[in-house]
């Protein structure tokens, strides 16, 4: 049993990460239509970015701040001024194959400039553990799962209760009609850029000393939020969240009771179920088809 | 039918290809042979992609299947002409299970239930040792032989290969002419309309994603015995990006589009060697570069050409005017 309590808190931690990706995944999705393949290098690049920093001297939270910084200045305004905004009109494939090639590219330079053997990464909440009615727990998983809950929350808050937040809504329900009432369509979707950079910095904040900073560690973890992100319902906030947990939870307990070899097929077989019996994600809403 | 042009073009390239390999050393032979293995995976891909309209991103995967099928079959006995026409059909078997669910939903979804079965299928290659050889893979793939012909030499297979190749565009060809193409057509540009119209869109959509899978078990039975030796690694993600860039790269939804894409494909790691890991980068950058500039690939230039001309004559004559 302790067993069990253990991998559900782990999986939970993993999960809520998962979670974050997925969720600037989707807010790009609603706000822009742009599906980013590159979603995993996204949470690559600021993981890098902070391991240069520290080889500065930097300390890891100072490194961090100059990350997100970074990755506002890079994979929010330049991606959105340079990539997706140009292509306007182009229609989703085209955005899909660049964010791909994109992907490639971003996977290459760093392991062209910085080898292909894993980087060790140190947690922020530090490596101590301490037992709780026999289960051991982790600081860095609390310290995950407290983050990210509270990186979620904010954003939620922001969304529904600001001014800036609900104008960010109305654009991604219904950009005609939020540029009729006035709302600066541009500035909104540039915001929701900038938030999905502040979300895959801390993702790569959270996850790196589990995964350790590698050229392709963006694989799984982008792979892992698309997923999330279906499972949970791909035009709902909370559904990534909710997606992520799900996802980080059954990989853990099927890694440690069924097979570890398959792990990283659990949420390929979670989509599958979910999108068979409920096609827009566990708490996504019908959407229609355009003629 | 054939314009006569087109005929020229045909003749000319049979030609070019039935005389190559005597001007070209043994690696450039299996070069040659490589392309024509890739050309087949990639004319496959083409009917997903480009004039499907579907996302499949699992294309090396289902090559994969193929030649570990064939691999698999030829250790235990049998001959390459069974095992190819199995790698064949569990190909296609395959892409109906995988398609099934998530076309029924929505066409974005393929590209990740694709992503994900990529990712299954390495580990089932890597991790099912007692079928597959796990990482050591399997070794010494014999080539076929026909009536006591042997295809072992490097001349004899690249013949085969281009024999394969011929017929697999041929039939790809006719395919895309007959009602079914144009109805593959009609969904990708509208899928609602083309329903209306009485085409079943999920049926369509499925076979073509299954034909594809086929095409790349085709190949994959090729690849298997061109290189004798296969392992997890050539059948991962990245080479199923490879493919679908292959194709957009060369113009989706048009039939030489995977012809070419697949050649620079290939060849540009050759050219680029010197700039070693750092090729891959600049690939990933062409690419996004294209996308923004000429989203329908290399063989869209003239149009593209031919598009901003007209658009400049018309802002000419507007200034004019004004």
């Amino acid at each position: 049993m302790p067993d069990f309590l253990q991998l559900l808190l782990s999986g939970v931690a993993t999960g809520a990460i998962y979670g974050m990706a997925a969720l600037g995944f989707t807010l790009l999705w609603q706000a822009a239509g742009t599906i980013n393949f590159a979603q995993g290098e996204f949470v690559m690049l600021p993981a890098f970015a902070m391991l240069i920093g520290m080889s500065f001297g930097l300390p890891l939270w100072a490194s961090f701040i100059v990350a997100v910084a970074l990755s506002i200045l890079v994979l929010g305004a330049a991606f959105k001024n340079w990539i997706v905004d140009p292509m306007r009109g182009s229609g989703v494939v085209a955005v899909v194959v660049a964010t791909l090639g994109l992907s490639i590219g971003l996977k290459s330079v760093v392991k062209a400039a910085y080898s292909a053997e894993p980087h060790p990464f140190p947690s922020i909440f530090g490596d101590e553990v301490f037992k709780l009615a026999g289960v051991t727990i982790s600081y860095s998983d609390v310290g995950a799962l407290v983050f990210a809950g509270l990186m979620v929350f904010a954003l939620q808050t922001f969304l529904n209760k600001t001014i800036t937040g609900r104008a960010m809504q109305a654009v991604a329900q219904n950009t005609f009609a939020a540029e009729a009432l006035g709302i600066n369509v541009k500035r909104m979707i540039f915001y929701t850029f900038a938030i999905n950079a502040i979300l895959v910095a801390v993702t790569a904040l959270l996850i790196t000393p589990t995964y350790l900073a590698k050229f392709d560690m963006g694989d799984n973890i982008g792979l892992k939020a698309f997923f999330a992100a279906i499972i949970g319902g791909f035009n709902n906030s909370r559904g990534a969240l909710l997606g992520g947990v799900l996802v980080g939870v059954l990989e853990n307990l099927a890694g440690a009771y069924l097979s570890p070899a398959y792990k990283d097929g659990v949420a390929l077989v979670l989509f599958m179920a979910v999108i068979l019996v409920k096609p827009d994600g566990l708490l996504g809403t019908p959407q229609e088809r355009k003629v | 039918m054939i314009s006569k042009q087109h005929l020229a073009f045909l003749g000319v390239s049979l030609a070019a290809l039935l005389c190559a390999p005597m001007l070209l050393k043994t690696y450039g032979l299996y070069l040659l042979t490589l392309w024509l293995v890739y050309v087949i995976a990639a004319l496959g891909l083409n009917l997903t992609v480009g004039y499907a309209g579907l996302k499949s991103l699992c294309h090396a995967g289902f090559m994969g299947v193929g030649a570990y099928t064939v691999a698999i079959m030829m250790k235990a006995g049998f001959s390459f002409w069974l095992a190819s026409p199995v790698a064949i059909v569990i190909c296609f078997m395959l892409g109906l299970v995988i398609g099934f669910p998530a076309l029924r939903v929505q066409l974005h979804y393929l590209g990740f239930a694709t992503l994900g079965f990529n990712l299954l299928l390495v580990l089932f290659f890597r991790n099912e040792e007692w079928l597959t050889g796990g990482t050591f893979g399997i070794q010494n793939i014999k080539r076929p032989t026909l009536f006591g012909f042997s295809f072992e030499g490097n001349l004899a297979f690249y013949f085969l290969v281009l024999t394969v190749t011929i017929i697999s565009g041929v039939l790809l060809a006719l395919l895309l002419r007959s009602p079914w193409g144009r109805a593959f057509a009609a969904l990708r540009d509208n899928p609602i309309r083309a329903e209306s119209t009485g085409v079943n869109i999920t049926a369509y959509t499925l076979m073509s994603f299954a034909i594809g899978a086929a095409y790349a078990g085709i190949a994959g039975a090729l690849f298997a015995t061109l290189v004798n030796f296969i392992e997890p690694a050539p059948f991962g993600i990245a080479n199923s990006l490879l493919f679908l860039m292959m194709v957009v790269v060369g113009g989706s939804g048009r039939f030489y589009g995977p012809v070419l894409g697949a050649a620079i494909a290939l060849l540009l790691p050759e050219v680029l060697r010197d700039l070693k890991d750092w090729y891959l980068a600049v690939f990933g950058f062409v690419v996004v570069l294209m996308m923004i500039w000429l989203p329908g690939g290399l063989l869209s230039l003239r149009e593209a050409l031919k598009l901003s001309k007209a658009k400049r004559d018309a802002k000419l004559k507007t200034e004019g005017a004004v």
